[in-house]
Parts: structure tokens; sequence; C-alpha cells
């Protein structure tokens, strides 16, 4: 009991401390990143002893400063609310990370140990819940400041994570029907298969239109250009102008934080999770007949290994659509999300439906 | 009164689904990122030296090249055995708009030369780096191609060049010890004038010709 204790905290521990030391690592990969884009050198100052490591310390410089800031609170504000809202908006991006598989099961004597922190049936459920409670942050930071702007800039976060969760949701649908399963574990297993012998069974293959929704709907989710309304920090005022300090700070880290976790999503849904491609556990099996045995161990690291690099090509890709698209109109937005994204939605489920109903193995 | 009507260029059915403009878009920001990412590891190899990566300059360690013709800092040019070639005829004192050239001319050994300035300073927190000064100089005595560009001080005081700072672009306030060898007058001496034309020209120089001597000379001069 108390070893399997032990074993789940070890996990969470493993799982906190990488999430929240890749959304530090965001503020300089943004940084970089998007000073490559433009020809720049970007952030580099910040040393010690001497020693820049191409910017590397700027995020802690930035914790430091964050930190030691002066915290105002509004006189207008409600003071609880304006506490609370930033917390919201962190746990709910924290916690959602608890049941995406991370890598097979690890075999350690006679103990079988699934590399996710909380193995639940309902999974995809509970990402969605949590994605969902994590309005509540904007609309209270909005709601709490006692400033009609960030109130405006709260209600355009609620709208357009609304709107965009319907298209989120229903382009899952699709992948849910062809797996028959929402436990996320068991979906990533289940992409292990082949179509043809040698293209794998992966999300993208079976679902391309509903990843190109789920990818569109889901940089909506994680509020960053081009579907920065509800921020746009430098001409709309967006819902956290009256939090400074750390609490802006929180905010910040949540949407980074959002940005990993819809990455983890779209690796685990579409992209075969910790799968490698031709690898069993117990070595790669190539399409031309070709065996490589490989221990156990090398299994589950190439596992997470492959996972890793999946959501940080993820987080690549987001922060170079970031990087490219300038923000949406509102109304734009809120067409696009409505007229464009969920009709295609349902129309890439009845689709899979028919098709599993007339060619799938049911029939 | 003519009235046009401008025609919003209606999107194509391509343009409309947004994606392969997307990708477009994704293609040129990617061909930069990998292009100055290769660049940049290049750089860290010590290859390629020569193609930039960024086009941002790393400012205090890296300047950016100036045009030739840039007016930066004054300096004040020198004769081989380290006298201004200034010969003191005040003529961009004169010219001048800003006013902020102070000479205060000496008696030169040298006939040939006639005066020099005993104290030559510019106020650059006055000076607006017209170039007049430069242009109207019969002597190329004064030259604005230091490349100094970040004047700065605490107090207008520091803003104030004086002959040690303009015949050697290099120092900077404040300057410890006097090191000019002629009869000048500066702050580091106290305003007083100080210096011998012995030690600068050596026991046969046009001193000893002429008969002028160190400080002391000019008061006792009978012109």
């Amino acid at each position: 009991m108390m070893i399997d204790l032990a074993i789940k905290l070890a996990l969470a521990i493993v799982v906190i401390f990488g999430i929240l030391n890749l959304a530090g690592l965001h503020t300089w990969i943004e940084r970089k990143q998007s000073a490559l884009i433009q020809d720049r050198i970007g952030a580099n100052r910040a040393d010690i002893f001497g020693w820049r490591l191409l910017g590397l310390f700027h995020p802690l410089a930035d914790a430091i400063k964050m930190f030691t800031k002066e915290d105002v609170v509004p006189a207008g504000a409600n003071k609880v609310l304006h506490t609370l809202a930033p917390f919201f908006s962190v746990s709910f991006a924290l916690v959602a990370f608890a049941v995406i598989p991370f890598g097979d099961r690890l075999i350690l004597g006679d103990r079988v140990i699934e590399l996710q922190v909380a193995k639940l049936d309902v999974a995809l459920l509970y990402v969605f819940a949590m994605l969902s409670l994590g309005v509540y942050g904007v609309i209270l930071a909005g709601f709490a400041s006692g400033n009609n702007y960030a109130l405006l800039g709260g209600l355009r976060a609620t709208a357009q994570m609304i709107s965009y969760e319907v298209a989120l949701g229903i382009s899952i649908v699709g992948v849910v029907m062809v797996y028959g399963t929402i436990d996320l574990q068991e979906l990533v297993r289940s992409q292990g298969t082949y179509v043809a012998g040698w293209i794998p069974l992966w999300g993208i293959v079976v679902q391309p239109v509903a990843f190109l929704v789920f990818l569109t709907a889901a940089l909506a989710e994680t509020k960053r250009a081009p579907f920065d309304l509800p921020e746009g920090e430098s001409e709309i005022i967006g819902y956290f102008v009256e939090y400074s300090g750390m609490k802006f700070g929180m905010f910040f880290l949540a949407d980074f934080l959002e940005t990993i976790l819809v990455a983890c999503l779209a690796t685990t849904l579409f992209f075969g999770g910790w799968q490698v491609p031709y690898l069993m556990p117990d070595g790669f099996h190539f399409p031309w007949g070709a065996v490589f045995e490989v221990s156990h161990w090398t299994y589950v690291i190439l596992g997470i290994s492959s996972f890793s690099l999946k959501v940080l090509i993820f987080c690549w890709l987001f922060m170079q659509i970031r990087w490219t698209l300038p923000r949406f109109r509102y109304d734009q937005l809120m067409r696009l999300g409505w007229l464009g994204l969920f009709p295609i939605s349902v129309v890439n489920v009845l689709v899979t439906a028919l098709v599993l109903v007339f060619f799938g193995e049911g029939a | 009164m003519a009235v046009k009507v401008v025609r919003r260029p209606e999107l194509t059915l391509l343009e409309k689904f947004y994606i392969p403009q997307i990708i477009c878009g994704l293609k040129i920001t990617s061909a930069h990122f990998f292009r100055n990412l290769f660049y940049h590891v290049m750089h860290s190899l010590g290859w390629f030296k020569h193609r930039r990566a960024s086009i941002t300059y790393q400012y205090p360690e890296e300047l950016r090249p100036l045009p030739s013709r840039f007016r930066s800092r004054h300096r004040l040019t020198v004769r081989e055995e380290g006298t201004p070639r200034c010969v003191g005829c005040m003529l961009c004192e004169t010219v001048c708009p800003a006013k902020c050239i102070t000479i205060v001319a000496g008696e030169h050994p040298d006939p040939n030369v006639e005066k020099y300035p005993l104290r030559f300073d510019i106020d650059l927190g006055v000076c607006v780096y017209c170039g007049y000064c430069v242009e109207v100089c019969p002597e190329d005595a004064i030259r604005m191609d230091t490349g100094i560009l970040d004047v700065s001080a605490y107090s207008r005081d520091e803003m104030k060049l004086d002959i040690h700072e303009l015949m050697n672009p290099e120092l900077r306030k404040p300057i410890a010890s006097c090191n000019l060898t002629f009869p000048h007058q500066c702050g580091v001496n106290g305003e007083e004038v100080k210096g011998d034309w012995e030690e600068t020209y050596g026991p046969d120089g046009p001193h000893k010709k002429f008969g002028v001597h160190g400080p002391g000379s000019q008061e006792s001069g009978d012109h």
C-alpha cells in the first residue's frame, strides 16, 4: 500500500516537475523562436558569473522579478476572487496532466506501473472537464478586477472558449469512435497496429479532418495568437489588466501550461502518444520482416522520449503559428468557430459513423 | 465630387479554407527559423562567419558600421611631436552656431605657426553636431570622425570636453593625470598654465631659436 502510494507520488512529482519546467522554458522558447523567425538574436543578457548560456537564465530572472514585484489589488476589486482567479487558472491546467500517459507500462519485479499519474476510465472526459473549468479563472479575473476592460476581456475569453470547446469535443468523438475507448492509455495502446502492414494506425491516419479541427480549436483554447482576443495585450486590453507580480505570472504560466496540455492531447490522440513506429514491447518489428530486439528498459525509455519529442514538436508548431498569423477579428473568430469548425466536426463524426457501420469490424 | 468605389478583393475558395495560406505563412517563418538556426549553430562551431544570422547588432560589444561622412564626437588632430595642429585662428569658435567651443590662444614658439590653443573646450551638452567647425578649419585640425556615439554623463560639467579628451578620444572623464607636455590650461592642473616647450621639442627645438619659454612667458610677453 505504502509502496503504491510512493510510486504514485513519484509519478506525480516527475510529471509536475517536467511540466512546470517546460512551461518555464516556454518563455525562453518564445523569445528565441520569435527572434530566429524575425532575424534577431533574442534575450541573451542575463548571466551568472559571466555565463549566458543562450539566454537560458532569463526565465530565472523573470521568475525572480515576478515574485519580488509589488502585488497590487485595485481598490474596487473583490479581494478574495481577485486572488483566487489565477490559482483557478493554473491549478485546473495542472491537474489535467494527471491522465496523460507518457509511457507504456513499466514492469519492476512483479509490479506493473502504468506511466500515467491517474489511470481513469473516463480520462478524456476528465481532461475536457478541467479545460472547461479553466474558463472560471479567466471570467473570475475579469469579473473580480472591478475594471470594465477586464470584464469585457473576460467575456470575450468565455465566449471564445465555450464556442471552441464545442468543436474541440466533437472533433474528438470521431477518434473515440474509431478506437472505442476514452481511457487515454488504452487509446494510445490501440494506436499500435498498422494499416497495410506498415502505416502506423495513428489518429492522424484515420481522422485527418478531426486533427485539423482539433488543432485549430486547441489553439483557440490556449488563448494565444491568432486567437489571443481575450488577452490582446497591446490593443484591446485583456482580462488580466489589473494583475501584477506573480498573479500576472500565473496567468502567463497557465497559458503555457495549456499550450503544453494541448500538445500532449494532440500527441496522445492523433500521433500515437508514446508509440514508436514498429516498436513492440520486445523490440522493433520492421515491415520487411527484420526484428531488432531491445530490453524492457530501452523500450520504456524509447516510449517516453518518443512522447516528449512529439510534444516538443507540437509546442514548436504552436509557437511557430503564434508568430506567423495575425490576430482574428472577433466576428471572424466566432464565424470560424460556429460556421466553420463546428459543422466540419459534426460532418466528420457522421462520416466516421457511416464508415464504421458499413466497413468497420462489426459489419 | 468624383466618387471612387474601392472594391475589396473577395477571397477565393482556396483562401476561404485558410489552410493553404497558413501553410504558406508557416513556410516563410520556418524558412527564416531554420536558416537562422543553421547559421547560429555554424557560428558557434566557427564556420560561415561571413554570413550574418541576424540583422541586429549586439550593441555595446558590436558597433554598427558608420557611413564615412558620419559626424560623431570631435577630436583635435595632433602633430608628430604631440602638440595640436590647431593654430588658434578662432574660425571654429566664430562659426559655431551653438557657441559651444571655447579657445584661449597662446603664442607658439615656431613663428610659422604663430598661435596654438592654450585651452580648447567643447561643451557637448550644447553642441548640435552640425560639423561647421570641421568645414571651416583651414588646418584640418578638428575632425568629427571618432565614431564615438555614446556621449552620456550624469552632469553638465561632465559633458564638457577639454584638450585632453579632444586630442586623445580614448580618454574618458574623470582624467586622472595630465600627460601633455606643452604649456596649456586644463582642469586637471586647476586651470593653471602648465607644461614646458623644452619637454615637447627637446633641448634644440624652436623655443631655443626663437626664445619662447614655458609658462609665464605669456604674461611677461610684451605684445
